[in-house]
């Protein structure tokens, strides 16, 4: 195992991978902007690099700053969380060059699926269901008619580059596709430094889930379950479970079989994620995207396996075998249930964006609760970053148990200062719709009607 | 006279009206960025942009005039 590695991260996932780093006697060097000087992640590491100013491209998408800190403190690997440079290829070949372990796939594995034109494409030979979609990237409004009449309506336009739901649109016939089209394309260009736009059709009513996978250093590839994402505002996940209310045992089975040859497809290696959207009546599920990297709500996971999944991202990129027992099944078998709430700073009702000065941070605590946490009191939330405070999470033995000590902890769990969601999460845990589980996408616009 | 105010604490992404433009209700005047959001501040009228106090790049906090309407 490697001695050292540099956390190319902020906020609660920097905090989070710092943990199990030190935990494993592993020194741990974070990076951090000016805004983030104070922040409990900074303090907690092993050691501490001023990488540039506030906003992002300045400092924690800075390739240079960021290497440079881990030459300066003899940092050995780089570990790049979610987010920023997590699923940037190029950014991993030159971590690489520069004689350091790269905490994450293989770069071509990052590019192929990155590209989500290809990686449908690839998901499609390799015998994972995809839904009706463009095979070939689209760069003009008639090629979207022409491509959307032929895929047939209501489709999803997206950046083929994207993720983080930004710029994605849905049009339910030609009037509204040319205005989804260009929003996408300037969203596309703006974040994703690339116009090229995929268009699939658009699977109403649906469930988002995902299953984790983990591909070991000796090339195996195992499922550890999946995860329900179905509560999203803006397309962005609000809050997540494990296992999913909408997935039957057999629907399981074929999902984590999927999910494995989809890692396969690629040679995958260390954590990664395939999402899917799930017909829960019809039984069936079609490819989303595959994610390269650890993800946020990899919490939940952990809650029902028992499993670090930091941990064995360090000990695959180490080429070390896993701490559990890969050849029996029994050794990751998910048992429990668990949620994740994400804590934003938004308010709950509109979802707007409220940064500020913490004045007051108090954490649940009690049986089952784990809390992320990015920020304490005293810090200032700006807002350059994405307005996750704190990921909220609960284990319980069954779904009802789970869902009682949330409550709980959505009650007790006290921040003043910065707008928070917190009374959406209550909201969200009271509703009928969620106690009941057979919910889908669109059920946060039913508790928020516009 | 009417005075626009910024919402929440922001980066000024884009300022779309200039000052002497006509707009109408529910225009944009200029679009913020906050927590890797864009949030578009509209006219809440109709009038002539008489003042535009924002620049794109500026960091502005809650109450701060952006623009005011005549």
């Amino acid at each position: 195992m490697f001695d050292s590695v540099l956390v190319a991260n902020r906020g609660e996932i920097a905090r989070r991978v710092v943990r199990t780093a030190r935990r494993m006697g592993i020194r741990a060097v974070a990076v951090y902007s000016d805004a983030d000087a104070d922040l409990p992640y900074v303090r907690e590491a092993d050691e501490a690099v001023h990488i540039g100013p506030a906003p992002p491209a300045r400092s924690y998408l800075d390739v240079a700053a960021i290497i440079d800190a881990a030459r300066k403190t003899g940092a050995a690997a780089v570990h790049p969380g979610y987010g920023f440079l997590a699923e940037n290829a190029d950014f991993a070949r030159q971590v690489m060059a520069a004689g350091l372990i790269w905490v994450g796939p293989d770069p071509d594995a990052i590019e192929q699926m990155g590209d989500k034109i290809r990686a449908r494409n690839l998901m499609e030979r390799a015998g994972v269901p995809v839904s009706p979609g463009s095979r070939e990237p689209i760069t003009d409004v008639a090629a979207a008619v022409a491509e959307a009449d032929r895929i047939g309506y209501p489709v999803m336009v997206k950046a083929a580059a994207g993720g983080g739901g930004i710029g994605m649109g849905v049009a339910a016939s030609q009037s509204g596709l040319a205005a989804a089209f260009e929003t996408a394309r300037s969203r596309a260009e703006r974040f994703f430094g690339s116009p090229e736009i995929l268009i699939e059709r658009y699977v109403e009513r649906a469930r988002h889930v995902e299953v984790q996978i983990l591909g070991l250093a000796d090339g195996r590839v195992l499922a550890l379950g999946e995860r329900d994402c179905s509560v999203q505002r803006r397309h962005q996940k609000v809050a997540e479970e494990t296992p999913s209310p909408g997935v039957s045992a057999a629907l399981r089975d074929r999902m984590l079989a999927a999910a494995v040859r989809a890692g396969e497809a690629v040679g995958y290696r260390g954590a990664g994620t395939v999402e899917c959207l799930v017909n829960a009546d019809a039984g069936s599920f079609v490819f989303l995207e595959m994610n390269t990297r650890l993800q946020v709500e990899h919490p939940v996971t952990e809650l029902v396996t028992g499993i670090d999944l930091v941990e064995q991202q360090f000990l695959i990129a180490a080429g070390e075998p896993p701490s559990f027992d890969a050849a029996d099944p029994d050794s990751f078998r998910p048992a429990g249930h668990a949620l994740e709430l994400r804590v934003y700073a938004e308010d709950p009702i509109r979802f707007l964006p409220g940064p500020g000065k913490v004045t007051e941070w108090e954490e649940p605590s009690g049986d089952g609760v784990r809390v992320d946490a990015g920020y304490e009191a005293g810090n200032t939330v700006t807002p350059f970053y994405d307005p996750l405070l704190a990921k909220l999470c609960v284990y319980g033995a069954d779904r009802e148990q789970a869902l009682e000590r949330a409550r709980n902890a959505v009650a007790g769990f006290r921040i003043a200062g910065p707008k928070t969601n917190l009374l959406f999460h209550a909201d969200l845990l009271a509703s009928p719709e969620f106690a009941g589980g057979g919910y889908d996408t669109s059920l946060v616009s039913k508790l928020r009607p516009a | 006279m009417a005075e626009i105010r910024a919402e929440m604490v922001a980066n000024v992404w884009k300022v779309v009206a200039a000052e002497g433009d006509h707009v109408d209700d529910g225009d944009t005047l200029v679009i913020l960025e906050s927590m890797k959001m864009e949030i578009p501040v509209l006219a809440e009228g109709p009038g002539v942009v008489t003042k535009m106090h924002v620049v794109e790049g500026d960091v502005i906090q809650e109450g701060d005039l952006i623009a005011i309407i005549g």
